[in-house]
């Protein structure tokens, strides 16, 4: 499943590319994309865990950049 | 500006103030009644806590997260330096400029989303919906296909549909990028995305929200962005050594020329701090892909979809161009010019035809039952063969009827009257008897031979035509239009074999596009490096096969697009060089202690500036 998600106050470059290898190194995601300049996360991840898969994005993306908010 | 930033500045003014006032307190002998050097300190801490607080709290933060070499470690580390080494002001003048540079920064990065979002600001957010008499806005995404949407003068057409009521000048610039409205009357089809004119219309939606124009074309630029050019790669993989290596650099400086030259450490800690202020790689992180974003933003405000910033890369390496002519180079629109019967009356002909053609979808087709103008009795045709390349046998009446090119006549040993007429001719023959020929042809589009005109002037070396029509047809639009070469009477399957024909002798970091209309060439479009399809509008096909999509059909918008692209490299090459320079610049006279802690901090947030600033030259780029 492929899901868009907005973020708010991802303020660097650099922390957008790190933030994309950290999630893209989370079991069962099978690609994401945080683009930041469209300010937004595309995460393609299994179905039937998704929601937790989504628990575990937030936290790696709290230890990157912990300003930075995604909207659900 | 928002809050935010607002606060920023806030901060730094005051802590400016703060700075000056004690650096003339300094010049002016003041600060010498202050013996004791930690006072000073105290009193320096104060601007240099209100300006740069933040930054010490990230790092300290991103530390117990396991980040280290982050940005803000680094600026507290260089001006914890700088305070070690007993140069106060300057400490707190570096965190200060540093703070102005984000500051900044971000207001420029802001500022160029902003106008790239405008630019992309296309998507509807209501549709209005007639319920008890009443107009009610909902959401576009809840609207099914089928029921009927009402659109007033000057709001955004949410969804694709048909017209049923109402006519309207529609605005199609935010699609096509065509400043000339459109009419719309009762059975057109009207596309999601466009703006409304001075009329009401009634429209009958034919598309969820998720599968109409708008949500594909918005869906497509915003995942161009995934799809990375050459150059975006390098930078990230650069990215990831450039800081590991340059802290490396920075420990090193620190330690061994002191250990092995002896003392002055205070000098050489100073040095390293520099090292550590440029260690940031953002000027590259940031400039480069805002410059691909904003070539992509500006292909589609003139009405072309370029679907990641590899193609735009690619683009500017073009050197040869593969169009198929019907559609692409000419209208695609097919009309009769003229039927010349044997043995029988214009008319007799035209039947025969249109009821040969009577199952066909094609144009040719279209055409003759067009030009007939009447309902097509199907009863009273059998079932209809292909013959691939040549063209249909249908039994009419029980009688045997072929109908097709000169190859089926030979094929078939008719005997038969060639007719050299400009356009693609229809033999027709009853039970192997010619009957005549209908002369059909297509139209030039406008502009063609400007486009080809237009593609050699921006350095594309060979333009050349691939048809499945015949080779006279074919030579006489290739002659209008001054093409290169013309390869005519070709199958669907040997489009793909020359165009890999061709690939094989394009030379390294040479780039071969294709431009079609997206009907039955999906497979070249994916073949060649660069496929361009005509998007007529919303034609899925080719606007899910190609790379390229041109809004409006437009060929002159190729080379345009090209201009485009060449800028977009030349802005993002000028800033990787621009930047690296810089930094490394400054790495040497640093280490050589003939650059300051100011140099410093211009090598990262002064050129980050410059370099984001550049590349938002590609937004207003206009050719």
């Amino acid at each position: 499943m492929k899901k868009k998600f907005k973020l708010e106050d991802l303020d660097c470059a650099n922390c957008a590319a790190k933030m994309e290898d950290a999630i893209k190194k989370i079991d069962g995601v099978n690609d994401a994309t945080v683009s930041f300049l469209a300010q937004k996360m595309t995460i393609d991840a299994r179905d039937d865990k998704f929601d937790e898969i989504m628990k575990e994005v937030v936290k790696v993306c709290s230890k990157v950049e912990p300003d930075c908010r995604i909207l659900m | 500006m928002n809050r935010k930033q607002k606060m920023m500045l806030l901060r730094i003014l005051v802590a400016l103030l703060l700075l000056v006032g004690l650096m003339a307190a300094e010049h002016t002998g003041l600060s010498e009644n202050i013996g004791n050097t930690w006072i000073l300190f105290v009193i320096y801490l104060i601007p240099y806590l209100l300006v740069g607080y933040d930054i010490i709290w990230k790092a300290f933060r991103n530390i117990s997260h396991g980040q280290v070499f982050d940005e803000n470690f680094l600026m507290m580390i260089a001006t914890f330096g700088a305070f070690g080494v007993k140069e106060y002001s300057e400490a707190v003048a570096v965190m200060l400029f540093y703070q102005v540079g984000e500051l900044f920064q971000s207001y420029a990065v802001g500022k160029s989303r902003k106008s790239i979002a405008d630019m992309m600001d296309i998507c509807p957010e209501y549709a209005n919906i007639e319920m008890d008499g009443r107009l009610e806005q909902v959401d576009p995404d809840e609207v099914e296909i089928g029921s009927v949407i009402i659109v007033k003068p000057g709001e955004r057409i949410p969804l694709d549909g048909v017209v049923i009521e109402g006519e309207s000048l529609i605005d199609t610039a935010a699609l096509t990028g065509e400043s000339v409205p459109r009419r719309a009357g009762v059975g057109d089809d009207i596309f999601s995305g466009c703006v409304n004119g001075a009329g009401t219309l009634k429209i009958k939606t034919t598309k969820e929200f998720d599968d109409s124009t708008v949500a594909k074309i918005l869906e497509l630029v915003e995942n161009a962005s995934s799809k990375k050019a050459k150059v975006e790669n390098f930078i990230t993989k650069f990215a990831r050594y450039y800081t590991p290596v340059v802290t490396i650099g920075a420990a090193l400086l620190a330690v061994l020329p002191p250990l092995i030259l002896g003392g002055g450490w205070s000098e050489w800690i100073q040095r390293a701090c520099i090292f550590l202020v440029i260690s940031c790689p953002c000027a590259l992180v940031i400039s480069v892909p805002l410059g691909f974003f904003g070539g992509i933003g500006a292909a589609s405000k003139i009405g072309v979809l370029v679907k990641g910033s590899n193609y735009l890369e690619a683009l500017a390496e073009m050197t040869t161009i593969v169009f198929d002519k019907t559609g692409t180079l000419t209208k695609g629109e097919f009309k009769v010019q003229e039927v010349l019967p044997v043995d029988c009356t214009k008319e007799e002909l035209l039947e025969l035809a249109a009821l040969g053609e009577g199952y066909s979808t094609h144009p040719i087709a279209g055409s003759i039952k067009d030009a007939y103008g009447k309902e097509v009795d199907v009863s009273r045709i059998g079932q209809a063969k292909e013959i691939a390349g040549q063209g249909i046998c249908v039994p009419v009446d029980g009688r045997e009827v072929l109908l097709g090119n000169e190859k089926l006549m030979k094929e078939r040993q008719i005997r038969y009257r060639p007719c050299n007429g400009e356009g693609t001719v229809v033999y027709v023959a009853r039970e192997n008897h010619f009957m005549g020929c209908i002369l059909i042809a297509d139209k030039v589009k406008e502009g063609a031979a400007q486009a080809i005109k237009d593609m050699k002037q921006v350095g594309v070396k060979k333009c050349v035509m691939l048809t499945g029509d015949r080779r006279e047809a074919a030579e006489i639009v290739s002659g209008e239009l001054g093409l290169d070469e013309v390869h005519a009477e070709l199958l669907p399957g040997d489009k793909v074999t020359k165009v890999e024909e061709l690939l094989k002798i394009q030379k390294h970091r040479e780039k071969l596009a294709f431009a079609g209309d997206g009907i039955n060439d999906a497979p070249v479009l994916t073949r060649a490096d660069i496929g361009i399809a005509m998007g007529s509008m919303g034609s899925d096909a080719a606007i899910e096969a190609a790379d390229v999509v041109l809004m409006d059909d437009d060929v002159r918008k190729i080379a345009r697009v090209v201009r485009i692209s060449r800028k977009t490299l030349k802005i993002v090459k000028q800033n990787i060089v621009f930047a690296l320079g810089v930094k490394a610049l400054v790495l040497i006279l640093g280490a050589l202690g003939m650059a300051n802690m100011w140099g410093a901090v211009f090598a990262d947030v002064g050129v980050s500036v410059i370099a984001i600033l550049n590349s938002m030259r590609v937004l207003c780029y206009n050719d």
